[in-house]
C-alpha cells in the first residue's frame, strides 16, 4: 500500500490555496506593520457638516490579512471537516484522518457549545466565558482534550491500536505509514508514524491524554485545599501561625523544583516510604477542609450535622484509607480486602510530589486575599454578629475570593500538566513505557534531529492543553472584573 | 534567611542519607554483589554509621569529622585525612564552613572546583539569555501596554500568554525539530550546545538561549504590561497628554520610569525558574552546565555534590530574594523602611 498523504484527495485542490492564504497572510502582515507607522488619512468634510473617515493603506492591508486568516481557518475546517464525510482512508489523507478518529470529541464539542451558548445567561461566571472570544478558544482547546481523555481512557474509541502495541518494521516510520503485515481487523495505518519502539504515535499521544487529564486537575484539586485549608487561618488569624507557615511555605518556594522531585520520586526514597507518608498528611486535607466546612455551617444544630459529617465522611475516610494504604509501601493500614484500589506504580508519587510543590504558592494566594478581605465591613458584621473563627474563614471568606481563585486554579492546572511533563521528561516517577507525554517527548527527543515526529506529536498536544487553559484562565478573568 | 538555607541543605542532607541511598553509595563505591553485613561493615567504617545530626554537622563543619583507629589506636582514616596523607596533620573540623566541600563520587573530583566550571558556563548561557529576554519582553510589554486594548495589545497578549504556556522542553523540541532536524527543518542551527561550552557561536548557541527566553519572556511581559497599562490611566499621564505633550514622550518620559518598578521585581524572582529552565535545556541541547551537573548528582545519589549544588541554587534564589527586595526600595522612593 501506498503510504498516506497529508492531504489526501482534497490536497491537490486546496493545498495551492492554503499556500497562497498564507503567502497573503504574511505579506499583509509586513505591510500593516510598515503602514501602520504612516499617519492616518485626515478625515473629509462632507456637505451635511459631518465628517467621514477614509481607510487609509494600513486598513487596507489590515482587510486583507483579517481575509487571509479567515481563508485559511476556513481551509483547515474543510479538511478537517471533509475527513469525516469522504469514504476510504486513502481518500481522506492523515488530517482527515485523524480527524475522523476524533469524531466522538467534535460531536461532544458541538454539543457542549450549542447547549452553553443558548444558555449562557443563566450559567453565571461560565456562561459569561462565551463573550469572549479567546476564553471560548481556550475553553474549546481544553474540553477537546477532556473529551478526548473520557473517550480514549473510558470507552477505548479514539485510538487506533493500542498504546504498547509493538508492530514489527514499524519503527520510527514516517506518519502516514501502512501498517506492516495488517490483519483485517487491524486500523491499516501509522497515522503519525511510529516511535523508536514501533509503536503508534498517534495512539499513544491520544493515551497520554487520559493520563495527563486524570492527575493535573486532581493534583491542583488536592493543592488548592491544602493551600486553602492552611492559607485562611495564616492569613484571619496572622501572628505567630502565620510566621511559621510562611517559613515553612518559602522553604519548600525557595527549592528547585527540579532538585525537589529528584530527591522525592527517585526509587530508592519510595522505598523508604516517605512519599506515602507525604501522602497520608497531604491527602487528610480535603477530609480536614470538608469537616471543618460543615461543622462550621451547621453546628447550632448538631443532629443536622452529625447526619451530614456521617455521610459525607465515612465513604471519603473509607475512600482516604484505601487510597494511602497500599500493599508495597509501609503504610499499609486496610486489610487486603476492604482496601478499594491501589494507585498503580509511580502514579502516587507523582501525584504527591506536584501537590507539594504546588501547594506553598496557593497557601501563599490564599493567605493574600484572605489578609486583604479580613478588613471588609461584612467580616466585621459577622464578627459582630458572635460567628467562629472557621465559619467567618470558610463562609465569609473564601467566597468573596473565588474569582482569583478560579482564574488561578484554571493556570495552576496548566502549571501542573508542565510539571507533569517535567517529571516524565527527566524520566521520573511514571514508568518508562507509559504514554504520557512528558515521556513520550523524553523518548522521543533522543531521535529528535532525524526523526522528530515521536517528539513533536505530544509536545504539540501538551502545547495545546495548557495554552487553552491559559487562554481560558485570561477570558475568565477579564469577564470576572467586567462586574 | 541563614536559617532557611540552613534548613533546606539539612533537608537535602536528609533526603540524600537515607538507608537505601547509602547502601546504593557502597554498592558503588564498593562492588554491586555485597552483601549486607559487608554494606553495614563498610558504612561504618566510612563514618555513615552515625547519627544523622552528627554528619550533618561534620559535613557543615560544625562538628569535628570522623576517625577511624586501628587496633593499635593509630588514627588511619577519616573525614577530614584525604588518602596518603599524615593523619597527624590533617585538620579535625572539615565542612563546608572551612571551604571544604567534599569530593564527587561520581566525577571523582573536588566539588568546589566542579561547581565553579559548571557555574561558569551556566553563567555564560544566562548571561545571553538576559541579554535576549529582558529587553524583548520590556518592548512586548510597553508596547502592549501602551494602548491598553488596542489591537496591538491583544496579539502581544496572546502571544505572550502562547509563551508562557509552552514549557521549555516542548518549545526546545519544536525549535530543534524546525530549525535543526537534518530530514525536515530548515538546517539553520545546530541541535546540540555541546561544542558552545568552548567556543559559542550563534549556530550552536542561539536555540538553548532562545529556548529559555522565550519561556520567561512572556511572563515578564504580562507583568511589564499590566505595570504600563496602570500608570497609562494615571492622572499624570493624563495631564500630560491634556497640556499635549507628543504621545512617544509621554510614554518614554513620563510612563517608562514608573512602570518599570514592578518588572524589576518580577525578572528579579524569575530567577529560581530560570534555574528550572536551565536544567531542561542543558540536558535537552547537553550543554553540560550547571544544571546538567545537577541531573547527573541527583541521578547518582552523589551526596556532596548534589549538597553543594542545592547549596549554591538555594543561595542564589536567597540572594536574588534580597536584591529584589532592596531593588524594589530603591526604585520607588514612595517605600520607605524606617
Amino acid at each position: 500500500m501506498e503510504p498516506l498523504s497529508w492531504t489526501g484527495l482534497l490536497g491537490p485542490v486546496l493545498n495551492p490555496i492554503l499556500l497562497a492564504a498564507l503567502a497573503v497572510l504574511a505579506l499583509s502582515l509586513i505591510a500593516t506593520l510598515i503602514l501602520g507607522l504612516l499617519p492616518a488619512p485626515a478625515p473629509v468634510a462632507q456637505a451635511d457638516g459631518t465628517l467621514a473617515g477614509r481607510r487609509g493603506p494600513a486598513d487596507w492591508s489590515r482587510l486583507v490579512m483579517q481575509g487571509a486568516l479567515w481563508a485559511i481557518l476556513a481551509i483547515v475546517v474543510i479538511y478537517l471537516g471533509a475527513g469525516i464525510v469522504i469514504p476510504g482512508i486513502e481518500n481522506k489523507g492523515i488530517i482527515g484522518a485523524v480527524s475522523a478518529r476524533f469524531l466522538p470529541v467534535w460531536i461532544a464539542l458541538i454539543v457542549t457549545f450549542a447547549l452553553s451558548i443558548t444558555f449562557k445567561r443563566r450559567l453565571g461566571l461560565y456562561g459569561k466565558l462565551f463573550d469572549n472570544p479567546i476564553g471560548m478558544a481556550g475553553f474549546g482547546l481544553v474540553m477537546f482534550w477532556i473529551f478526548t481523555a473520557l473517550f480514549a481512557g473510558l470507552f477505548d474509541m479514539i485510538t487506533t491500536h493500542g498504546a504498547l502495541d509493538v508492530a514489527s518494521g514499524m519503527k520510527n516510520k514516517a506518519p502516514g505509514t501502512p501498517l506492516n503485515g495488517a490483519e483485517p481487523g487491524d486500523y491499516p495505518y501509522y497515522l503519525l508514524g511510529g516511535d523508536t519502539l514501533a509503536r503508534d504515535v498517534f495512539s499513544r499521544m491520544v493515551a497520554g491524554s487520559f493520563v495527563v487529564i486524570r492527575i493535573a486537575p486532581l493534583a491542583t484539586l488536592f493543592a488548592f485545599m491544602v493551600g486553602i485549608t492552611l492559607g485562611l487561618p495564616a492569613g484571619y488569624v496572622g501572628g505567630r501561625l502565620d510566621t511559621l507557615l510562611s517559613f515553612l511555605a518559602n522553604l519548600i518556594l525557595a527549592f528547585p523544583v527540579i532538585l525537589l522531585f529528584y530527591l522525592l520520586v527517585t526509587p530508592e526514597i519510595v522505598e523508604t516510604g516517605i512519599p506515602s507518608y507525604l501522602a497520608v498528611v497531604l491527602f487528610l486535607f480535603p477530609l480536614i477542609f470538608l469537616t471543618v466546612l460543615i461543622n462550621a455551617r451547621y453546628f447550632t444544630d448538631p443532629r443536622k450535622r452529625t447526619i451530614i459529617l456521617a455521610l459525607v465522611l465515612i465513604p471519603l475516610g473509607w475512600l482516604y484509607l484505601s487510597l494511602v494504604s497500599d500493599r508495597d509501601t509501609p503504610v499499609n493500614v486496610l486489610p487486603a480486602g476492604l482496601d478499594l484500589f491501589d494507585i498503580p506504580g509511580g502514579i502516587l508519587v507523582v501525584f504527591v510530589s506536584v501537590v507539594f510543590v504546588n501547594a506553598p504558592t496557593v497557601f501563599r494566594i490564599v493567605r493574600g486575599l484572605a489578609m486583604d478581605i479580613k478588613t471588609r465591613d461584612y467580616v466585621a458584621a459577622a464578627q459582630t454578629r458572635g460567628e467562629g473563627p472557621w465559619y467567618i474563614m470558610l463562609w465569609e471568606i473564601l467566597p468573596n475570593a473565588r474569582g482569583p481563585l478560579i482564574v488561578d486554579f484554571c493556570l495552576r492546572i496548566g502549571y501542573t500538566t508542565i510539571l507533569l511533563g517535567t517529571l516524565g521528561f527527566f524520566g521520573l516517577g511514571l514508568p518508562p513505557d507509559s504514554p504520557d507525554w512528558g515521556t513520550t517527548i523524553n523518548a522521543g527527543r533522543k531521535l529528535l534531529s532525524i526523526y522528530p515526529h515521536a517528539a513533536i506529536v505530544p509536545a504539540l498536544a501538551l502545547l495545546s492543553l495548557v495554552l487553552g487553559l491559559n487562554l481560558m484562565a485570561d477570558g475568565l478573568r477579564e469577564e470576572s472584573l467586567k462586574d | 534567611m541563614i536559617l532557611t538555607a540552613l534548613c533546606l541543605s539539612f533537608i537535602v542532607f536528609f533526603l540524600t542519607n537515607l538507608e537505601p541511598n547509602l547502601e546504593k553509595v557502597a554498592k558503588y563505591e564498593g562492588n554491586s554483589r555485597m552483601s549486607d553485613q559487608e554494606v553495614e561493615n563498610w558504612l561504618s567504617n566510612n563514618g555513615f554509621a552515625q547519627p544523622l545530626a552528627i554528619r550533618y554537622g561534620e559535613w557543615l563543619g560544625a562538628w569535628p569529622g570522623w576517625t577511624r583507629e586501628d587496633a593499635d589506636g593509630q588514627t588511619v582514616a577519616g573525614r577530614c585525612i584525604p588518602a596518603g596523607t599524615d593523619p597527624a596533620e590533617a585538620p579535625s573540623y572539615c565542612g563546608i564552613l572551612q571551604g571544604e566541600w567534599g569530593e564527587s563520587r561520581v566525577f571523582r573530583e573536588e566539588v568546589s572546583s566542579i561547581i565553579s566550571t559548571r557555574l561558569a558556563l551556566t553563567g555564560k548561557l544566562m548571561f545571553w539569555v538576559m541579554l535576549l529576554m529582558v529587553p524583548s519582553a520590556l518592548i512586548l510589554g510597553v508596547l502592549a501596554g501602551m494602548r491598553e486594548g488596542s489591537r496591538t495589545d491583544r496579539t502581544l497578549s496572546t502571544f505572550s500568554i502562547a509563551t508562557t504556556a509552552t514549557p521549555e522542553y516542548v518549545s526546545g523540541v519544536i525549535l530543534i525539530a524546525v530549525f535543526a532536524s537534518s530530514t525536515v527543518g530548515l538546517k539553520w542551527f545546530k541541535g546540540t550546545a555541546t561544542s558552545a561550552m568552548n567556543d559559542a557561536t550563534f549556530e550552536n548557541f542561539f536555540l538553548p538561549v532562545l529556548t529559555i527566553s522565550l519561556y520567561g519572556m512572556g511572563y515578564i511581559a504580562r507583568m511589564t504590561r499590566a505595570a504600563m497599562a496602570e500608570v497609562m490611566t494615571a492622572q499624570y499621564i493624563r495631564t500630560a497628554r491634556l497640556k499635549g505633550v507628543a504621545f512617544p514622550n509621554i510614554v518614554m518620559k513620563h510612563a517608562l520610569r514608573n512602570a518599570l518598578i514592578a518588572p524589576f521585581t518580577v525578572i528579579m524572582l524569575q530567577f529560581p525558574w530560570l534555574l528550572n529552565g536551565v536544567v531542561i535545556v542543558e540536558t535537552l541541547f547537553n550543554y553540560k552546565g550547571f544544571g546538567w551537573a545537577l541531573v547527573q548528582a541527583a541521578g547518582n545519589n552523589d551526596i556532596d555534590l548534589l549538597l553543594g549544588i542545592s547549596v549554591v541554587s538555594v543561595f542564589v534564589v536567597l540572594v536574588t530574594q534580597l536584591i529584589s527586595d532592596i531593588g524594589y526600595v530603591y526604585l520607588n522612593p514612595r517605600i520607605r523602611i524606617s
